[in-house]
């Protein structure tokens, strides 16, 4: 769809003001890719004393100890990736689920306003959810989910210790809210994108609608709904509010998912300003860095992923 | 027989299945409820007139607002866009229109990776880029870091706006012999105006609730901020101090802001879908 006109048209002596006109735009789209890079230089700048200090031992250390000036990543790294991946153990079924509601199920007059309400999902500020999760989300948790999850399952690594409200699991419940409207965006997409007559190919051979879906569409549509995927656990690697407001703030490596945690983006946030030596503020620029490095990777691989099936013209989400 | 059951097993894991399809979408939605429930039911008895033009007080004063966060909040939307939309619509506008194969690929990924890229890890680009070497925290770096957030939403959707304008259009002005500049300007742009004013609308929509870029670039400030080279307060910042600070009536005043703030973006966010319906007839 790129090729346009100008490809059609080649005036081999270019108006000076078009040749200026080219040249301005073409600067500013170079911008573009451009910030990316700015980006991660920037943040390797400014890292160095706290990359001089530590190394690669920065990574898997434990220590954070701002007087003293240690520093190690590791418990905020542990706690994106098991927030990370508590979400999207939830928000993959459900959104998959609801993709295929909204794409193979809904009476056709409902479709619009479900998938205007999806949106809205991902329309709603992240300090509001971190705001809802403080104040209603946290204290369910505490007085009914995580008493009833220790009684019935306490025996499992996962639900062990006292129930605090805030923690892991509510982080990760709210990370999986936040993202599910990611995952049904591009997952809706790439099933409607199926050919019917792959399916009717299916009722053919005496398929029920489930087989077909099951058979024939989730294959078809198989590595768009990844790319949603890894596109929405991009969202929740990089989640910052929600998960401050909600995660309990101190920095553990526990199985447990009712323990307090901490997260890359969390600390960021809650250290950022009152960093009081010039160790401490570039280790959480190196925080910064390993977070950038993280959804970098994922967002590319999810973006080929989704490439590979709408061929480029996958809308921004 | 066996032919028999496998059918009704079959029609029966067809029926279960595609019910739990409704279900998951009932999940979904449910969040969706309880925390707009929540939002106006303790927002509008948090609410007063007193809310919008009041500045914030200390937690044992009664009444105070979030006037100047509000204020605040418009004059950081007011840089990013500035900033961030004339870019976003010019490197639209090269993408869609005069893209050199490689570098069209190119910036169109950049652009996508860009607006997968955690809003705090922007935050930490301006801080070190305009609030260190200012030595102070500025509406000026808080909009900048909103401007990055904004440029690749627009980027996109001016893209995807000047595809759906016919090829003839184009080809008929260059035919008048106009020059490419006139085409664009006067013929494409003209055609694509509506599309791409709804587009943008989305995208400030989608900025107005950011608050982890702005924690350590505007940062926050308790009155009146009318300057560049000045912190300034904004909602979603004030809400989140509010949220976690231990006083009842800060918590009253975060629902109120909360109210506030999404009632904001709702409307902007309808309004740039009733726009795009009405202008260009597309289902947004």
């Amino acid at each position: 769809m790129s090729a346009t006109a100008s490809s059609l048209v080649r005036v081999e002596q270019a108006h000076w003001g078009d040749r200026v006109y080219s040249w301005a735009l073409r600067l500013i789209a170079a911008l573009v890719p451009l910030l990316i890079v700015a980006i991660g230089v920037e943040l390797y700048r400014g890292s160095q004393p706290s990359r001089v200090a530590f190394g690669w031992h920065f990574l898997s250390s434990s220590a954070w100890d701002p007087v003293f000036g240690h520093f190690g990543a590791w418990p905020y790294i542990y706690g994106t990736l098991l927030t990370t991946v508590l979400a999207l153990l939830i928000a993959a079924p459900l959104g998959v689920g609801t993709a295929l509601f909204l794409a193979e199920m809904a009476p056709l007059w409902l479709r619009a306003p479900l998938g205007y309400l999806i949106e809205l999902l991902a329309a709603v500020p992240s300090v509001v959810y971190g705001l809802w999760g403080i104040f209603v989300l946290a204290p369910w948790l505490q007085n009914s989910l995580e008493p009833w999850l220790t009684a019935h399952f306490g025996f499992l690594p996962f639900f062990q210790g006292a129930p605090y409200g805030v923690g892991f699991l509510a982080a990760g419940l709210i990370l999986a809210v936040m993202t599910v409207p990611f995952i049904v965006g591009v997952a809706r997409e790439v099933i409607a994108a199926v050919p019917v007559s792959q399916r009717e190919a299916a009722y053919a051979l005496s398929a029920t609608h489930w087989d077909a879906i099951w058979d024939v569409v989730l294959p078809s549509a198989r590595s768009g709904i990844l790319g949603g995927i890894m596109l929405g656990m991009g969202r929740a690697l990089g989640e910052t509010m929600a998960v401050t407001m909600v995660i309990g703030n101190r920095p553990t490596v526990s199985a447990s998912l009712l323990a307090p945690g901490y997260t890359l983006s969390s600390v960021i946030a809650n250290e950022l300003t009152e960093a009081m030596t010039q160790l401490h503020l570039s280790a959480l620029r190196e925080i910064g860095l390993v977070l950038f490095g993280i959804t970098l990777v994922v967002n590319i691989l999810a973006r080929l992923f989704v490439w590979r099936v709408t061929r480029g013209i996958g809308k921004v989400i | 027989m066996t032919g028999d059951l496998n059918r009704k097993i079959r029609k029966l894991r067809n029926n279960v299945m595609l019910s739990l399809t409704g279900v998951a979408t009932l999940l979904v939605l449910l969040p969706l409820a309880l925390i707009l429930f929540y939002v106006v039911k303790e927002g509008v008895s948090a609410i007063s007139p007193g809310f919008f033009v009041h500045l914030p007080e200390p937690p044992d004063v009664p009444g105070g607002g979030m006037a100047n966060a509000i204020v605040g909040t418009l004059e950081l939307l007011l840089v990013a866009v500035i900033v961030g939309v004339p870019l976003g619509i010019a490197a639209g506008i090269y993408v869609a229109e005069h893209g050199a194969e490689f570098l069209t690929k190119l910036v169109r990924f950049s652009a996508d990776v860009l607006n997968g890229t955690p809003t705090i890890v922007t935050g930490l680009f301006i801080y070190g880029l305009v609030v260190l070497p200012m030595r102070k925290f500025s509406t000026l770096a808080g909009g900048l870091a909103l401007a990055i957030i904004l440029l690749p939403v627009v980027l996109r959707t001016t893209d995807e706006v000047l595809q759906t304008i016919p090829r003839s259009y184009r080809e008929a002005a260059l035919a008048l012999g106009a020059t490419r500049f006139r085409v664009l300007w006067d013929v494409v742009l003209r055609a694509a105006r509506a599309g791409i004013m709804g587009g943008v609308l989305l995208a400030i929509s989608r900025v107005a609730g950011e608050t982890a870029p702005l924690l350590f670039t505007s940062f926050n400030n308790s009155y009146w901020s009318m300057w560049l080279d000045r912190p300034v307060a904004s909602l979603t910042v004030q809400i989140f101090n509010y949220a976690i600070a231990p006083y009842d009536r800060w918590h009253a005043q975060a629902w109120a802001g909360a109210l506030t703030l999404i009632t904001m973006i709702i409307v902007i966010n309808l309004g740039a879908r009733a726009w795009l319906r009405w202008r260009t007839g597309r289902l947004a």
